[in-house]
Formats: C-alpha cells, structure tokens, sequence
C-alpha cells in the first residue's frame, strides 16, 4: 500500500532522513518509534508530502507521489493524517470540518457528506458535538473529530503523528481506543507514537528510527522482548524505565 | 450658520460623493486586497515578485501624484474616462496595496497547521487559501482593515485636486463664494468625522461578532 524507497531528507546542513526504505502492506499497522529528533515526523510528513523530499519515491497503491499541482492533491486525499496538534479548521464547526473536503475535494452533496459525517462522530463517540466549534471541545475530543475528519475522506491509509502527546493523560486513552478500534477493522494505518503499550498491543509491526534511519523493524515481540541493537536496547530502556 | 443652511445642497452633493467614493473603493480595495495577499504567499516564485512589485510601486508614490499622473496622463495615451470613474481606480489600486500588506500579516497569522490539515485533505493551494486560511486571516485584520477604511474615506479628499466635487471640492466652492473659511470647512470636517466614527463602529461590531475562538 506504502512504497518508500530510498527517502533523503535535508534541512539545511542537518539530515533528517538518510536511505529510508519501508513498506506498509495493506491492513498492516505500523508503529514508529524513536528519540526525539530521529525523522520520526519527518517521515510522517513526506509520505503525504507536506515535506518534499530531496531524493527517493513514495507510492502510495501504486502510484507515485507527484511533486505538486492537482495530482498531489488528488493522491493527498487518499492518505488521511492526524496531527499531534488536532489542526481542526477554527472557524468551522466540528460538522463543518467533517463535510468540507467531501464536498469540495470528492464533490459529495452537502446532504450526503453531512450524513456520513454524522455516522463517523458518532463512530468516534463525539456525536452531540456536532454544532461546536473546536475551541468548544475538549483535547481529547477535538483529536477524536480530527481522526473522524480524516475518515470522511475515506482514505486507503491514515498516517498520525504523535496523536496523543497533546493531550491530558486522562484523555490519552479515548483517543487510543478510536484507534485501536480502527485497526482492527483493516485501516492501513503508520502511526507515530510513544505509547508503548499500544505499539505492542494494536501494531503489526514496530519500525524504531534513530538519526534519520532506520535502525530495526519487527513484531512488537521481537522488538520489546529482544532489540537486536545496542540503540534500541538505549531507547527502549529510557522509555520503559517508567 | 447661514452660510450652511444656504448652501445645504452643495454640501449634499459633495458628501454623496465622497460616501460613493469611499464606499467604491473599499470594496474595490478589498478585492485587490486578497488578490495580491494572495499572490504574495503563492508558491509560484513569478507571482510573489509581481506582488511584492505591486506593493512597493504603489505605496512609494503618493496618492496626489498617482491622482495626477492618472487624470492628465491617460487621456495622452487614449484612455478617456470620466474623472470620478479614473479617481475610484486610482483609489482602489492605492489602497489595495495596504489592504494587502494588512491581509497577508493575518494570513502570516494563521497558525500553518490549518493550512496543512486542508492540503493533507486534498484541498489544492487555493481552495486551502479560499476556504480555510482567509476566512480566518482576514476575521484577525478587521481592526486593520478598519484603519484602512478610514484612511480611505481620508484620501478621497485628494480627488478634489483633480476635479472631483466631493466634499471637499464642494466646501471650497462654498468658501470662494461666501468667504466664511471657519464654519464652513469646519462643517466639513465634522462630516468627515461622523463618517470615520459609523466605520470605527462598524469595525468594532465586526470584531466582536468574528472574533475566532481558539
Ligand atoms: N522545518 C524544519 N526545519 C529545520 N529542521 C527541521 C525541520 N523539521 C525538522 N527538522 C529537524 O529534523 C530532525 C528530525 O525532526 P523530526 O521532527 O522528524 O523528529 P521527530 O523524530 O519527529 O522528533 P520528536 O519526537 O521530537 O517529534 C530534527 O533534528 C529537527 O530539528
Ligand atoms: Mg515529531
């Protein structure tokens, strides 16, 4: 489903992703991990190409991502993503949010894209929130509208980006749930995250990156139980620690 | 105080034409306005230079010399229009150049996850512009854009001096008949200032009702 082939990513002098291959089958739910710094976002970022990379293709379903223009657009649609920050539109309510880029991008009749939008919160368990604007919500619950808002897209794969390291513990969990729950019903899904305890229970896979590469890749018990290296041994040992 | 009284209707007809003035060219301004904000955070490097161009052509020349050149200048090279017509485009392409200074400083303030969240979405460049970052970026410049109005209305004063009988012209007029300086250019600008005080209020109702809550 995601074909990642030799990415390079510069900032200036720093490299932030060097010789990164990866594939997602379609199902599979990939987990990333790492220390802070390693291109973990980076990565997120150039698969849907909000980052262009400086060498290296991305197919998502076959398909390269195109540099720019419509095409890009176009493919973007396909690949849903979730920010650490929600990024829920402000001046739109939790409805309006979720009927927007059906309507314009798919060309859904308001009736039908408010309909489907409907399902999804309550899907997510946000339902009576409809008519609130974001700022109207709670962290968690703004984070549950923005993963529906990503779904009513319908895409083949979501990409998050540390979903739950904005919010209060209390709320991690419902957001953790929707999630899970979303896995299991076959999303293709690469998921950015340091939450161990839903790496090693929902993934299919744990790819742990380290300055820019990465460095191991394997089941969740592979990867917990016996890091193969020295670096993830490191890694693993700070995060599990408490 | 007869000197206002007697003269009421040149009077009238002056601050309609300044009210028609202001009002064209705001809205004129306004679209200009977004156009150029517009072209100035595109990604397409030809139409930022054009932008910026445009902004500091305009703003670096004062409006009475863009007035001047327009009105005494076009006729030269063929383009006769009527002198209210060539002060509103004159206005409207001066203004429009701070509108867009004022527009794109909301649109800078647009926190740039909006802008992502609408391109992960498959929004295009422009329909993420359109339908998620000026909404917001130009609800954060009401007070601005308000500035901006009232510095209009201001400037249309400066079409007296190419032959626009607006309030001013109209004033003057009054003052080469009746020679009364005092109360009849202070009449005026207490007209003036009741139209700034309807747009400061006008703003302020704007930006209360708009405001985003984040
Ligand atoms: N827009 C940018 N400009 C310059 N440097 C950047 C930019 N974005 C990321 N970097 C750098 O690239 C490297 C990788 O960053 P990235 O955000 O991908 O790390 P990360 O693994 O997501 O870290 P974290 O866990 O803190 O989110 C870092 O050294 C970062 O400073
Ligand atoms: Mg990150």
């Amino acid at each position: 489903m995601i074909e990642v082939r030799g990415l390079h990513k510069r900032f200036g002098a720093h490299t932030a992703l060097h010789e990164v291959d990866l594939d997602v089958a379609r199902g599979e739910v990939v987990v990333v991990v790492g220390p802070s710094g390693s291109g973990k976002s980076t990565l997120c970022r150039c698969l849907n190409r909000l980052e262009s990379p400086d060498a290296g293709t991305i197919r998502i379903d076959g398909a390269e991502l195109p540099a720019e223009g419509r095409e890009l657009a176009r493919l973007r649609a396909d690949v849903g993503m979730v920010f650490q920050s929600f990024n829920l539109f402000q001046h739109k309510t939790i409805l309006q949010n979720l009927t927007l880029a059906p309507t314009r991008v798919r060309g859904l009749s308001r009736d039908e894209a408010e309909r489907n939008a409907r399902e999804l919160l309550d899907r997510v368990g946000i339902g009576a929130q409809a008519g609130k604007l974001p700022a109207q919500l709670s962290g968690g619950q703004q984070q549950r509208a923005a993963i529906a808002r990503a779904l009513a897209m319908k895409p083949k794969a979501m990409l998050f980006d540390e979903p739950t390291s904005a919010l209060d513990p209390e709320m991690v969990g419902e957001v953790l749930d929707v999630m899970t729950e979303l896995a299991r019903d076959g999303m293709t899904m690469v998921v950015v995250t340091h939450e161990m305890g839903f790496a090693r229970q929902v993934a299919d896979r744990v790819v742990f990156m380290a300055d820019g590469e990465i460095v191991e890749s394997g089941t969740p018990s592979e990867f917990f139980d016996s890091p193969a290296t020295d670096r993830a041994r490191d890694f693993l040992a700070k995060v599990l620690s408490h | 105080m007869n000197v206002i009284t007697d003269h009421l209707s040149e009077f009238g007809h002056g601050l309609v034409l300044t009210v028609e003035l202001t009002l064209l060219s705001l809205a004129g301004a306004l679209v200009a306005g977004v156009v150029v904000a517009a072209m100035r955070v595109s990604p397409v490097r030809a139409l930022r230079a054009a932008g910026m161009a445009y902004v500091e052509v305009l703003q670096n020349i004062p409006l009475l010399v863009w007035l001047v050149i327009a009105v005494f200048g076009l006729p030269e090279i063929g383009v006769i229009a009527g002198l209210f017509t060539t002060s509103v485009v004159v206005i409207v392409l001066y203004q429009g150049a701070y509108t867009a200074e004022a527009i794109r400083s909301g649109i800078n303030s647009v926190p740039a996850g909006q802008g992502e969240a609408a391109r992960a979405l498959g929004l295009t460049f422009t329909q993420s512009l359109r339908l998620v970052i000026l909404p917001q970026a130009l609800r954060t410049v009401v007070q601005p854009l308000g500035n901006i109005a009232i510095m209009t209305l201001m400037n249309t004063a400066l079409a007296a001096a190419v032959g626009v009988v607006e309030l001013t012209a109209a004033a003057n007029r009054v003052n080469l008949a009746e020679a009364k300086p005092i109360w009849i250019f202070v009449t005026a600008g207490l007209a003036y200032m009741a139209l700034s005080g309807l747009f400061g209020l006008v703003t302020g109702v704007l930006e209360r009702k708009w405001a985003i809550l984040r």
